[in-house]
């Protein structure tokens, strides 16, 4: 006898949630174009074409997916797709299909002009609403500013001035790379251009340090691991050692960085985001505003620099020639493209105190430089020292306070020191490492940060974006810092190539402590 | 990448001795050199016919990133009495300082058909303790998954390897009951669920998902299974009665089942030009007199709609074939998920079959 069966998970269609996305690890992204500006420049070859192939080859480009490249060369669709077809070969993860390359370069086309051309507006809108047409649908429409940041206020303003902030019937969004702003006052003039054309909710500031994995496992660590809440604060913790280290001089990128300097590279952005995500509340939902609300309350209860405090709270230096892996390297002074004179610092560090009920009177030191002994990204937090030793600590290392680390790169990861006793018939104790590999539990590669960082833009989810008031509220830390240094003449402190950093970042630790080996 | 590996092998030999030399070659490979780690993800313990035990060992080396840590091959050669065994661990050939190399472990167990009933006393001190393990039997051999039952927790099967569908689904309903079951018929037609899904996002078309009245797949000859998931997925996302299909001509499996307001015309179709599992293609209708169809293509799958009026549009949608390898690397990964629609839409596939 037949036999009827009737579903009971369904929900009914056409009333909320989609009911089919339900169990897809994928979700469904509306149609879009997305408008690359500056496409033939550095990031665009390396970073953003090869991460548009891999999400084409995956199948997580939205359905319908069209590419408009811009930027002053000119050159025609074709010739666009060609260099594109050429940056995805040389810089995929992964090698090209044909087939799919085939297609996903049949669906780019270009525009060619400087930035304040009234022309390139005018040949944008005509083949986004060719687009539109063609799909018999308003399809989102993303505009991501790969250029120089002089021209971020520029293209905004245009297409504001085309009426191409706005779209009937779908999403209009603008990404904007870094660096958002060199100064406070810039940063808040940028904001107030940018605002005065898109909605802050049309916005997604990159910051491609949060599109990392290992960042966002930061996250998880905290609020998914009930272990560590209850020693997450003042009573327990120490201090918090956050590093990132290169062990690379500046190679060809004298032109930027001497303009730029760590604080500007890394301080003020990526190492601000990690300080945040080590420091924050937990969110009550893990969704974008929430975060970055929690965000933002860190970084404004961070006690700001002044023109007085800078000097002891933070160290500036350059490398001079040295050694790193064996081969003799020149130092900074000496890079082709740096003046003789350049003040610009090549190693930060600086101590920052959180001034809120969680974190009062806990030192955070933050550092970064170029050519140090080691390339490492890691926060170090190291706990108070127990209250009472019933061991002797003769003839052994002795016990030191437990530490945290947890590593970025090159290793992500988390280590936790612990003493343990000598085997022996004396209780010596020494510390000894619980290491924990993401590699070794996880079978899957981590994407490319901008794979992710792409979508999420596409999808309309600004989670790992930075807001505009978190933006300010990090130049705000910074800013001083950056204003008294430019108002001090050099010559700045050297450090070798190849080694820990200057000895005069000693001086900002407090208590006796030690950096951590780099 | 090139990989050194280190090798124990031992004739009519027990489990505990394997597992003895797996432990001191761990720890001496790790000593030599202490960027060398285990990997501890998951043990998979496969069950396979001696004679295509190659096949499979050549399927699982390319299933990419996706190896599970530890690999249990039992090889069985119905009259062997004793257990032979070989231990490899491997290793990159090169770990730079700082670096990490990851070990894996692979066990080849040569065990007789007597040994199967009770497989899981071979396996047990075999599997690392605290680890996931996915059981997979891709001969068949359900008595062996049977004992292995107790200690896994994942079942990893293809819901298409078996020539009636009636029954592939059926067995598959029952490993649920006690496992986690991952289909890799299920997977393939993940793309196939994605797209869909993505179709009718837009709040402007989403309420067509209450107008659907008929849908046709398209379908390799031996992949009915994989049909009558997909419709058994749309059912029980849906909320369609389902009542069983007929067979018609050429394999062709027709019926209606119930939406709220309107009968679904259903049928699923061999294509006999189609060489690869899986789905070939699928076609929905709609009451507004709308079609969307789906067909595999290059590049990506083809999509077509077309209206009322008569007007249509053709696009493709990006996306590379993952092949067989990727399937089976898929389906390996997902032994770590879990995807709570598998269970309603396999219950509505079996009630699609009388």
């Amino acid at each position: 006898m037949a036999t009827t069966t009737e579903a009971k998970l369904g929900q009914t269609p056409g009333q909320g949630a989609n009911p089919l996305v339900e169990g897809l690890e994928r979700l469904p992204v509306h149609p879009t174009t997305l408008v690359i500006f500056g496409a033939t420049g550095d990031l665009a070859r390396r970073k953003l074409l090869p991460a548009i192939y891999n999400l084409a080859h995956e199948g997580a480009l939205p359905e319908r997916f069209n590419l408009i490249g811009s930027s002053r060369s000119e050159m025609s669709h074709e010739e666009f797709a060609e260099q594109a077809a050429e940056a995805i070969r040389q810089f995929s993860r992964r090698p090209a299909d044909d087939q799919v390359l085939k297609v996903l370069l049949a669906n780019m086309r270009y525009v060619a002009g400087t930035f304040d051309e009234d022309s390139v507006y005018d040949g944008l809108g005509e083949l986004l609403d060719g687009f539109d047409q063609e799909a018999g649908q308003p399809l989102n429409r993303v505009f991501y500013l790969s250029t120089a940041p002089e021209f971020f206020p520029v293209i905004i303003e245009q297409l504001g001035n085309h009426g191409l902030n706005d779209h009937e019937g779908s999403d209009v969004r603008a990404v904007i790379e870094k660096p958002f702003g060199t100064t406070l006052e810039e940063a808040r003039e940028l904001n107030r251009r940018v605002l005065s054309v898109f909605a802050e909710k049309q916005l997604y500031r990159i910051d491609h340090y949060l599109g990392k994995e290992t960042v966002q496992n930061l996250m998880a660590f905290r609020f998914a691991n009930g272990l560590f809440e209850p020693v997450w604060n003042r009573n327990y913790i120490d201090r918090v050692e956050i590093t990132a280290a290169e062990d690379l001089t500046i190679g060809t990128r004298a032109g930027y960085y001497d303009r730029a300097g760590a604080l500007r590279d890394l301080v003020q952005n990526h190492m601000l985001q990690l300080l945040c995500n080590v420091a924050m509340e937990p969110p009550v939902h893990f969704e974008a505003d929430e975060i970055r609300d929690e965000k933002v309350k860190v970084l404004r209860s961070v006690l700001k620099p002044t023109a007085e405090t800078v000097d002891q709270i933070a160290v500036r230096a350059q490398y001079a020639a040295g050694t790193i892996g064996g081969e003799a390297v020149r130092g900074y002074l000496q890079e082709d493209g740096v003046p003789s004179d350049s003040n610009t610092e090549t190693y930060a560090a600086i101590r920052l105190e959180i001034d809120n009920w969680r974190w009062a009177g806990v030192p955070f030191y933050l550092r970064t430089g170029k050519s140090l002994a080691r390339k490492v990204t890691e926060i170090a937090i190291t706990l108070k020292p127990v209250p009472h030793l019933a061991f002797q600590q003769e003839g052994s290392v002795g016990v030191r306070p437990n530490q945290l680390i947890l590593t970025m790169q090159p290793n992500e990861g988390v280590s936790l020191s612990l003493g343990a006793k000598i085997p022996g018939t004396r209780m010596r104790i020494r510390p000894v490492n619980m290491e924990f590999l993401y590699g070794t539990s996880f079978m899957s590669q981590s994407p490319e940060a901008y794979e992710r960082l792409i979508l999420d833009a596409m999808r309309g989810d600004a989670t790992l974006f930075t807001r505009n008031d978190e933006v300010e509220a990090q130049w705000e830390i910074c800013d001083p810092i950056v204003q008294k240094w430019e108002a001090t003449p050099g010559p700045l402190p050297q450090y070798e190539a190849g080694t820990q950093g200057p000895a005069e970042a000693d001086k900002l630790l407090e208590h006796g402590a030690r950096w951590r080996a780099i | 990448m090139a990989t050194i590996d280190t090798v124990w092998r031992a004739r009519d030999t027990k489990p505990g001795d394997i597992d003895a030399a797996l432990r001191a070659s761990l720890a001496q490979i790790h000593r030599d050199n202490a960027g060398y780690v285990p990997a501890r993800v998951l043990n998979l313990v496969c069950v396979v016919d001696k004679q295509y035990s190659g096949e499979i060992a050549n399927r699982l080396r390319r299933v990419g990133r996706y190896h599970p840590s530890r690999t249990i091959v039992c090889s069985v050669d119905p009259k062997r009495t004793t257990l032979d065994a070989v231990a490899t661990i491997a290793a990159p050939s090169e770990v730079r300082e700082g670096e990490i190399g990851l070990l894996r472990e692979t066990v080849v167990v040569e065990c007789g058909t007597q040994h199967l009933k009770n497989l899981d006393r071979i396996v047990d001190p075999l599997v690392v303790t605290d680890l996931l393990t996915c059981v997979w039997a891709p001969h068949g051999h359900g008595e062996a998954v049977d004992s292995l039952l107790d200690l896994s927790q994942i079942v990893l099967l293809d819901s298409v390897d078996e020539p009636d569908p009636a029954e592939a689904l059926h067995r598959a309903r029952d490993l649920s009951e006690q496992a986690y079951v991952v289909d890799l018929a299920w997977l393939r037609s993940t793309p196939w669920r994605e797209r869909l899904a993505a179709t009718f996002d837009p709040d402007t078309v989403r309420p067509e998902l209450n107008t659907i009245d008929g849908i046709t797949i398209r379908h390799h000859p031996e992949s009915t299974a994989a049909a009558l998931l997909l419709v058994g997925w749309l059912a029980s996302r849906l909320g369609w009665r389902i009542d069983p299909l007929f067979a018609g001509r050429g394999g062709v499996l027709e019926g209606k089942v119930r939406a709220r307001r309107q009968d679904v015309k259903v049928r699923l179709e061999p294509d006999a030009k189609q060489h690869v599992r899986g789905l070939a293609g699928l076609t929905i209708s709609t009451a507004s007199g709308r079609t969307y169809s789906l067909d595999r293509g290059p590049g990506g799958l083809r999509a077509h709609f077309e209206n009322r009026r008569g007007e249509t549009r053709d696009w493709t949608i990006l996306g590379a074939s993952r092949g067989e390898a990727g399937i089976l690397g898929e389906g390996i990964r997902q032994a770590l998920l879990r995807d709570g629609t598998y269970g309603p839409a396999l219950a509505c596939a079996n009630g699609l079959l009388r």
